[in-house]
């Protein structure tokens, strides 16, 4: 599993070159309660960087970016009516889409775990 | 914990904002509010009807009829129609007591000192704190500790022993539940509140369910839905100005922007509050504009207050809409991260009020 600055993972899939995208238990945290979750269309082509959805707990709405360039080739439809999964396992059943990576290499430049908690300490 | 008109207020306990929203709407909620001013008015003369007149010259309200130990919602209203802050007005008795908002109370006492001192005393109150226990088992836990509180229906004020402190108690609040407005010393203010949440009926609850609980409820946040620029005709608040006070009334007009307000209550204006439901699943917040269609040019309105209501179960908004488009049933579109999403106009409020009257 990788992360990005903006407190999202990525972890491999059973296809190659094709990761999960969720947020880390971090962010859940700070989020707190969901209420809206906005999930892109399958095959919308992203540029890293890019709004692919949008959250919003009872505070605020807050963007998912794209974490790096691809293609969206799935969306975990199911945990828009099951919002509290984001908060319960963040970074196993609340997997928000999954990507095609233009680049698979492009994971190398993403933070590993060590990196990541010393990002939020 | 946010900085709020000066105070540092908590946004949430551990409970979280959604249960604690629907622990109040099921159970009991307690709220620190002791952030608002606390104002005693005093008429000079000793008769309590002489503030009571004294104080219409600020506000539409009719408060020479105002009953002993009744409460009263009231506006103080601008010169040209607005709405400067919202109040509670208790007659006491011997002095009426005001409760205003925090962000307000201030200039609110300044403008009450300016135009009321030649026939009464002000005082603002800065040895009291003052909670606020909400739900349906409110009056059970209360009741526990002062049976008299259990007398009281809504809207009725009284002083009443609370945990050994002498409390100023009304029946009222701002979330649509029944409920109690107590104010209390101070230096006994530690203590009730234990004992309140010693109750296991009993949660704290912080802004962010008090939020979304009074936007349930249909009621105004001063600052947000109503001020200024807004008039108590735009603002939907026309029930809470007596017939006394409108023309043909025994004392009609005779306050701050008068002209304007029974202008507007004679012929109408041109924009309205009104409740908003988006049809879809996401919230339109503070200052999502409105069109009339999904490809209109210029924005009609605006949404003042929306979140999700987690009574309901959907997202809910109020906001101000060209009055053509007010009619509840209206179908409108709102923009949000560049889209038109559908939305209707409703009745308010969202969840029905559970006053005891």
């Amino acid at each position: 599993m990788k992360f990005t600055e903006e407190h999202e993972w990525l972890d491999t899939t059973e296809d190659a070159g094709v990761f999960s995208v969720g947020i880390t238990k971090h962010a859940a945290e700070a989020l707190g309660e969901l209420v809206f979750l906005e999930l892109p269309e399958v095959g919308t082509k992203v540029v890293k960087g890019d709004e692919v959805a949008v959250i919003e707990s009872v505070k605020a709405a807050s963007e998912i970016l794209a974490p790096l360039d691809g293609e969206i080739v799935e969306v975990n439809e199911p945990l828009m009516d099951n919002l509290t999964l984001v908060n319960e396992d963040p970074t196993g059943a609340a997997w928000f889409f999954r990507i095609k990576l233009d680049n698979p290499s492009d994971m190398d430049d993403l933070l590993d775990e060590d990196a990541y908690k010393a990002l939020i300490e | 914990m946010v900085p709020f008109a000066g105070y540092d207020m908590p946004v949430q306990y551990p409970m979280g904002v959604l249960k604690e929203h629907q622990h109040t709407r099921q159970s009991a909620g307690l709220f620190d509010v002791s952030h608002m001013g606390q104002v005693r008015l005093t008429p000079k003369s000793g008769d309590v009807r002489d503030a009571a007149l004294a104080l219409e010259a600020l506000v539409p309200m009719s408060l020479l009829d105002l009953g002993l130990n009744r409460q009263r919602y009231a506006f103080f209203t601008s010169e040209s129609g607005g709405i400067l802050d919202d109040l509670m007005v208790a007659n006491r008795g011997d002095h009426l007591f005001l409760v205003v908002n925090a962000a307000c109370k201030d200039a609110d006492f300044a403008h009450m000192q300016e135009h009321l001192s030649d026939s009464c005393h002000l005082e603002m109150i800065g040895d009291r704190a003052l909670v606020a226990l909400q739900g349906p088992q409110a009056e059970t836990v209360l009741a526990r500790l002062a049976p008299g509180a259990a007398d009281m229906r809504f809207m009725d004020v009284a002083t009443l022993a609370l945990n050994g402190a002498d409390c100023w108690l009304s029946r009222s609040g701002y979330t649509g539940e029944d409920g109690y407005e107590i104010s209390v010393p101070a230096d006994a203010a530690a203590a009730l509140t234990r004992a309140l949440l010693d109750a296991e009926e009993v949660a704290p609850i912080g802004l962010g369910a008090r939020d979304s609980l009074r936007l349930e409820a249909g009621l105004c946040l001063y600052g947000h839905d109503i001020d200024t620029e807004t008039t108590p005709v735009e603002a939907n608040l026309v029930w809470a100005m007596q017939k006394a006070r409108r023309a043909g009334g025994d004392r009609a007009g005779g306050f701050p922007g008068a002209d304007v307000i029974l202008d507007q209550l004679a012929n109408g204006c041109d924009r309205k509050r009104v409740g908003i439901r988006p049809d879809g699943r996401a919230p339109m917040r503070e200052g999502t504009p409105l069109f009339a269609t999904e490809d209109a040019t210029e924005a009609m309105g605006q949404i003042t207050s929306g979140g999700f209501g987690p009574t309901v179960g959907h997202p809910v908004a109020m906001g101000y809409v060209q009055t053509a488009h007010s009619a509840p049933g209206s179908a409108i579109f709102a923009e949000l991260r560049g889209k038109r999403l559908p939305a209707t106009i409703v009745n308010l409020p969202f969840t029905p009020a559970n006053f005891k009257r």
